[in-house]
């Protein structure tokens, strides 16, 4: 046994007829019984990285264990240890709900009495006993999602993969899967979720990764990486525009004594009425309400809106990853 | 509940993996056995219908062309009851529903994914030809000799088992939206170059087309089945048919197992 349920270093893959490596010297661990975040712009790498750990994409450069074993070595033992729950709904639309489970298990061979119990064991705790035998094709997309997590516990896994667990859900689905996943992480199973979703990402990880062009740009629990944005809290303001010039009015705030930086938000020229602007500051947010509402005051611009925030992961990842689309 | 504690490894294997998966897929047809009475039996019972009943009794065709038929037609069943029990669905697993993930991520080497697709496929060819024999045995007046039966059986499982590999190239060469050229490009010339409906030896007369006839595997299947069951008939000898597809059957299983890790894996 490995000392890490994910080892991953130096990674490299790289596609033929793509220039640019997919995943480039990446290195991370993920500790036993962690909830590890990996979180990325679309075409980061996470989905190759992920594909690499889940034995779905051979690496053209360094190593990956799960559970202390080879990926590419050892890619038959590792399925047994691993799940994944995938983004799409990928369930056996032959079978019943039950069915897909029961054959799950039966892969890696879960004798047959304990499949069925373990099945109507965890169908009843994912609130899903009555649609044991509903057909997939019946099911809502919070139903398919939760059916995919149960299938992928049925054999046990010591690291579970998911993926994007909560797009599409509804608020209550979404809740009720995030308390299952901190439920499992209590029982000591290790999961290593990707997602966009940052406040999903801050509220359930224990570390999180941040990668970008197939490199790691910062790893720490989601605490330590707000408190290393400069700054420590936010003031956002906003202004009718009325033929100021926002970026004029940035330089000047960010010349006001405890304000580190300052961040133009919304589109910075065009038709909007409005005008915003992000604060980042170092100082108790109060205190410079009134010098910015002054230098605001000064230059004549009409102050419609004041959010005073804490600076989130959100802003972790917006400042190491930028604004541009992908 | 204990989660966390791993599975009894000691019952973790391949041959596992490999029999459950099976299990599964037979498990599915048992469920919708109707329907898969309906796609092997309905299209060879319609063939013999009209070019034996029907056009025989318009005096179109001879009296003995049912004895012709009926081999081409247990051939044609062995190998596109096989094809098309894995060109179809793994068209669609590898895009739309990706339900093959799960079974890639089962304990057992990607390759032995593509086998079990090729033996369940080929069972599927196997019992589409041989639950054949008593429909045509119904509507065709036939003296099979016994000495045949079995090497007719070894051509029909030679003939499931081809159908089986070529559908595992089919399956994991052609993209979704291609499948309506499918059958008319591939299916369609297969069908009607096979010698189901005719012996090989009779286009004497069509050099072309006899040229062609040979290029399709499923000529030796047909050919093989009738030098069994119909020795009287001029046909093609029975060990050529078995070479034939035997190195058919590797061929295609080698480009088939290729095209899948290649989709499995990237």
């Amino acid at each position: 046994m490995g000392e890490y349920a994910v080892e991953v270093r130096e990674l490299v893959k790289r596609y033929p007829k793509n220039p640019r490596n997919a995943v480039d010297g990446l290195s991370f661990t993920v500790e036993r019984g962690e909830i590890f975040g990996l979180l990325g712009p679309n075409g980061a790498g996470k989905t190759t990285t992920v594909g690499v750990l889940t034995t779905r994409v051979l690496p053209t450069a360094g190593t990956a264990l799960v559970a202390g074993l080879d990926v590419v070595a050892d890619a038959v033992a590792v399925r047994s240890r691993l799940a994944v729950v995938p983004q799409r709904v990928n369930l056996d639309r032959s079978l019943s709900v039950r069915n897909n489970l029961v054959f799950h298990a039966a892969y890696p061979g879960v004798g047959r009495a304990e499949r069925g119990r373990r099945a109507d064991e965890l169908l009843d705790r994912m609130g899903l006993a009555d649609k044991s035998d509903a057909l997939v094709d019946t099911l809502s997309g919070g139903q398919s999602q939760r059916v995919m997590i149960v299938r992928g516990l049925m054999h046990r896994p010591e690291v579970l993969f998911l993926d994007e667990p909560s797009t599409g859900l509804d608020p209550q689905a979404r809740l009720f899967v995030h308390d299952q996943i901190q439920a499992l992480r209590a029982e000591g199973v290790t999961i290593l979720l990707t997602t966009h979703d940052m406040d999903e990402a801050q509220k359930l990880s224990d570390r999180v990764g941040i990668v970008d062009h197939g490199r790691l740009l910062a790893l720490d629990t989601p605490a330590r990486l707000v408190r290393s944005l400069p700054g420590r809290a936010t003031v956002e303001v906003t202004l009718a525009r009325d033929g100021l010039h926002p970026q004029a009015l940035g330089g000047e705030l960010a010349a006001l004594p405890g304000v580190e930086r300052v961040e133009q938000l919304g589109p910075p020229t065009g038709e909007a009425a409005e005008a915003r602007l992000r604060l980042y500051v170092d100082a108790d947010p109060t205190a410079l309400l009134g010098p910015v509402v002054g230098a605001l005051g000064a230059r004549g611009a009409a102050l419609t809106d004041v959010a005073l925030g804490e600076p989130t992961l959100e802003d972790v990842f917006i400042s190491l990853t930028g604004r541009e689309l992908r | 509940m204990t989660t966390a504690r791993p599975i009894d490894t000691t019952r973790t294997s391949p041959t596992t993996a490999f029999l459950a998966v099976l299990g599964r897929d037979v498990f599915v047809t048992g469920k919708e056995l109707p329907a898969f009475l309906a796609q092997v039996l309905l299209q060879p019972f319609f063939f013999l219908l009209v070019f034996v009943v029907v056009l025989s009794t318009g005096g179109f065709v001879s009296a003995g062309y049912g004895e012709i038929m009926l081999p081409g037609l247990l051939a044609l069943n062995a190998v596109f009851g096989a094809l098309q029990a894995v060109s179809f669905p793994l068209v669609f697993e590898f895009s739309y529903t990706r339900e093959i993930d799960d079974r890639l991520l089962a304990p057992m080497p990607v390759y032995l994914v593509a086998v079990e697709k090729m033996v369940y496929a080929m069972l599927r060819g196997l019992c589409a030809s041989l639950l054949m024999v008593p429909v045509g045995l119904l509507m065709v007046d036939v003296s099979w000799p016994v000495a045949g039966l079995l090497p007719a059986l070894l051509m029909v499982v030679l003939g499931a088992t081809l159908g089986a590999t070529i559908g595992l190239v089919i399956g994991t060469s052609v993209q979704p939206r291609r499948i309506q050229v499918l059958f008319a490009v591939i299916f369609t010339p297969l069908l009607f170059t096979g010698s189901v409906q005719y012996p090989w030896l009779s286009l004497g007369d069509l050099p072309w087309f006899q040229v062609l006839s040979a290029l399709n595997p499923l000529t030796y299947v047909s050919e093989g089945i009738r030098a069994a069951l119909v020795p009287e008939v001029p046909h093609l000898p029975l060990p050529l048919c078995a070479l034939v597809s035997v190195v058919a059957c590797a061929g295609f299983g080698a480009l088939g197992i290729r095209g899948f890790l290649r989709r499995a894996l990237d």
